[in-house]
């Protein structure tokens, strides 16, 4: 017994034909919308890569492109088979690769939505990435003398300023570094050599932030200096002080705003997938009703169009056997030929 | 004789009139540009508006806005008018109303025009507001407790960040104002008591710049203290001094970058008067074709169009002297329904008769 039978006659296969070729359209565009996608989350990632320690993976991007593409590709061909369809001449040529097609599309639209559950499920390594990333980031803030880090300071100043945020977790991380190069530290100083022989690894540390972390909203000019020292300010209480700098971590607001990037990419590449689905039934409909024609020349006629020859039990039994079927012929054909050979 | 005549077949004044629709189309998809440019242009000064002294720069995007609305509907009616001209009876429709249209459609096309040069002469007026304005915010920076300043300090210092200016003129504008506010100043230390009388007017004025004057571009933390002595810093040398805070002032920032929306605005609204202009010239001509079609009687003919009847200088004799007319239409002029005095009546017959008798 087929599945989901429809009876069609030929008003009904040409308005059929006809409303499945304007969906191939879309989902052309469609398709072009998850290539732009993935072009559009490479050029974010690439932006800020020095953040990320030059390491972030650029598989989720590159992905949606290679998918975009072949989803152009594939609604085109089957705009054009749509098209076809209702010239029975024309019909005839594409009709022997149609089944191969249908199965590909199937295996295309599975790929499509892991693709989109991947989106989803990104987030979680590019965590570790960032984490990684703005720690070293902000080691090699004071290096801008040395070739290859020397626009680490700079990088890391515009994405405090345009994230708002400050530090890794938050502003006491550039307690814990050096950020102040030793050519601007004057060594004869007793002030600057008490700071250095105060820890182990001989780094002046001071409980102080870049201006970067300032936060404009604050009512009172920017305390960068002496942070934890309450007495150094006027009217100053480090614990219960809000509005100063940013409060949030750098780490949480880029993961924040790369999980927001995502899941928009991914809820748009599940939409695609249920538009790619509904467009092969379409065609799956369009191809078995015409095949079902008691006589191709009589386009007049009503024919049956299904969704599957037989059940879903049935197909999937036929699928195993002509695979074991497949798995065996290489292995009955040799023994054959032996046996030809040994009696020769 | 006239201005610009042409002859038009009825093959010819049928494209015509299809052209002219297709360009009245155009038109009002450029009058919408014309509506989308001016909504965006006052947005952006909205979005700086409490750092300008008055709002009279808003006058440009507003006339934007208006004339792209009135280049929507202007040219929507002509669109349908130009469509029922290629038809002679469906001309007669419009007929009385052609003239008034294009009329209004030069005055229109005008301000467009006006609207165009407008954009180039407003830099002046909106230096000096930027002026005032800044010179204004920059005082009242510290009050973030006073209600309707509270926001300065943020505006001013987004604003800073944003176009990468320090000060009005330059970073030394901070010198001269008090930007710490009271309530951060332990009145009781000396050292801000000797600040106090340092000057005449009692401000705390130091030689310092807040935190949104400095430049992410510098090789070394921001120097935002003490800026006019440079040697109580280490090694702070003069590329150091260069690099270290934003080098323009705010005013021009601000000025170079409206005055280049500004500026790429009045050249597309120019290239929108060319093309309406062009669109005016053809509607002119269907206009004077169909109307010399329908004086000949024969809607088939061959007819003229022109520009102007006449030449420029009779054309505008005669429009004067319509205007002039229409200053006399209420003086007395042996109207009958007029109540004139017996005298005066006999003495106007008397001179009627004297001259009707040198005429006999």
């Amino acid at each position: 017994m087929a599945l989901m039978v429809v009876k069609f006659d030929l008003k009904k296969r040409v308005k059929l034909a006809q409303t499945v070729w304007f969906m191939y359209w879309f989902a052309v565009l469609a398709g072009i919308l998850v290539l732009s996608l993935g072009l559009f989350f490479k050029i974010e990632l690439r932006k800020r890569s020095e953040l990320m320690d030059n390491n972030e993976s650029h598989f989720l991007p590159n992905l949606l492109i290679l998918m975009g593409l072949i989803a152009c590709g594939i609604n085109a061909f089957g705009g054009k088979v749509c098209y076809d369809s209702l010239d029975p001449v024309k019909f005839a040529k594409w009709k022997p690769m149609l089944k191969y097609f249908l199965v590909f599309c199937v295996c295309f639209n599975g790929l499509l939505l892991m693709t989109s559950l991947l989106c989803f499920l990104m987030r979680i390594p590019l965590q570790f990435t960032l984490a990684e990333g703005i720690k070293n980031g902000m080691k090699f803030y004071k290096d801008t003398d040395t070739p290859g880090r020397c626009y680490m300071k700079r990088t890391l100043d515009l994405m405090q300023m345009e994230f708002r945020c400050c530090g890794n977790d938050n502003f006491r991380d550039w307690f814990e570094i050096q950020w102040v190069s030793n050519r601007y530290l004057d060594f004869s100083s007793k002030e600057v050599k008490d700071r250095i022989g105060s820890n182990v690894d001989g780094q002046y540390l001071m409980d102080g932030v870049p201006f970067s972390c300032c936060n404009p909203s604050s009512p009172r000019p920017c305390i960068q200096y002496q942070m934890t020292n309450n007495s150094a300010h006027y009217s100053y209480d480090h614990y219960t002080e809000e509005l100063n700098v940013w409060k949030k971590g750098c780490r949480d607001a880029l993961l924040s705003y790369y999980g927001g990037i995502m899941n928009t990419i991914g809820a748009l590449v599940v939409l695609v997938t249920m538009l790619e689905v509904a467009v092969t039934v379409g065609l799956q409909y369009v191809n078995s009703s015409l095949s079902t024609l008691a006589n191709p020349e009589e386009v007049e006629s009503e024919s049956e169009g299904y969704l599957l020859e037989k059940t879903v039990k049935e197909t999937f039994t036929d699928i195993m056997a002509k695979m074991k079927a497949m798995g065996k012929g290489g292995k009955v054909e040799e023994g054959g030929e032996e046996a030809v050979a040994t009696v020769s | 004789m006239s201005v610009g005549k042409v002859n038009f077949t009825k093959a010819e004044r049928e494209k015509l009139a299809e052209l002219l629709w297709l360009l009245n189309w155009i038109s009002v998809v450029t009058g919408a540009i014309l509506l989308g440019m001016g909504l965006f242009l006052k947005v952006e000064i909205q979005t700086w508006q409490e750092v300008m002294s008055e709002q009279g720069v808003l006058f440009v995007p507003h006339m934007l806005i208006t004339t792209g609305l009135a280049a929507c509907g202007i040219n929507f009616l002509g669109g349908k008018i130009c469509l029922d001209c290629a038809d002679t009876n469906k001309f007669l429709r419009w007929k009385l109303v052609m003239m008034p249209y294009v009329i209004c459609t030069f005055f229109f096309t005008a301000c467009i025009l006006a609207g165009a040069l407008m954009c180039y002469s407003i830099r002046s007026q909106l230096e000096e507001s930027l002026f005032l304005g800044l010179r204004h915010s920059m005082r009242y920076y510290k009050d973030t407790d006073t209600p309707g300043r509270c926001y300065l300090k943020r505006t001013l210092d987004l604003l800073q960040i944003q176009f990468q200016c320090c000060g009005n003129t330059g970073y030394q504008d901070w010198f001269q104002v008090q930007w710490i506010s009271s309530r951060y100043l332990d009145l009781r230390s000396m050292a801000v008591v000797d600040r106090l009388r340092n000057n005449v007017e009692g401000k705390f004025l130091m030689d310092s710049v807040p935190f949104s004057c400095c430049s992410p571009l510098s090789p070394r933390p921001c120097i935002q203290q003490q800026l006019s002595r440079p040697l109580a810093h280490f090694n702070f040398d003069q590329q150091s001094q260069h690099l270290n805070l934003w080098r323009k002032g705010c005013r021009q920032a601000l000025l170079d970058h409206y005055t280049g929306i500004m500026q790429s605005i009045s050249l597309i609204v120019l290239l929108i008067w060319l093309f309406e202009l062009l669109v005016l010239t053809g509607v002119r001509y269907l206009q004077t074709a169909m109307e010399n079609v329908i004086r000949l009687g024969d809607p088939e003919s061959e007819s003229e169009g022109w520009i102007l009847e006449n030449s420029l200088a009779e054309t505008a004799r005669s429009n004067f002297n319509i205007i002039k007319n229409l200053g006399k239409c209420y003086q007395v002029d042996n109207d009958p329904n007029i109540n004139v005095p017996a005298v005066m009546a006999e003495q106007e017959i008397q001179s009627d008769q004297v001259q009707v008798q040198r005429m006999g």
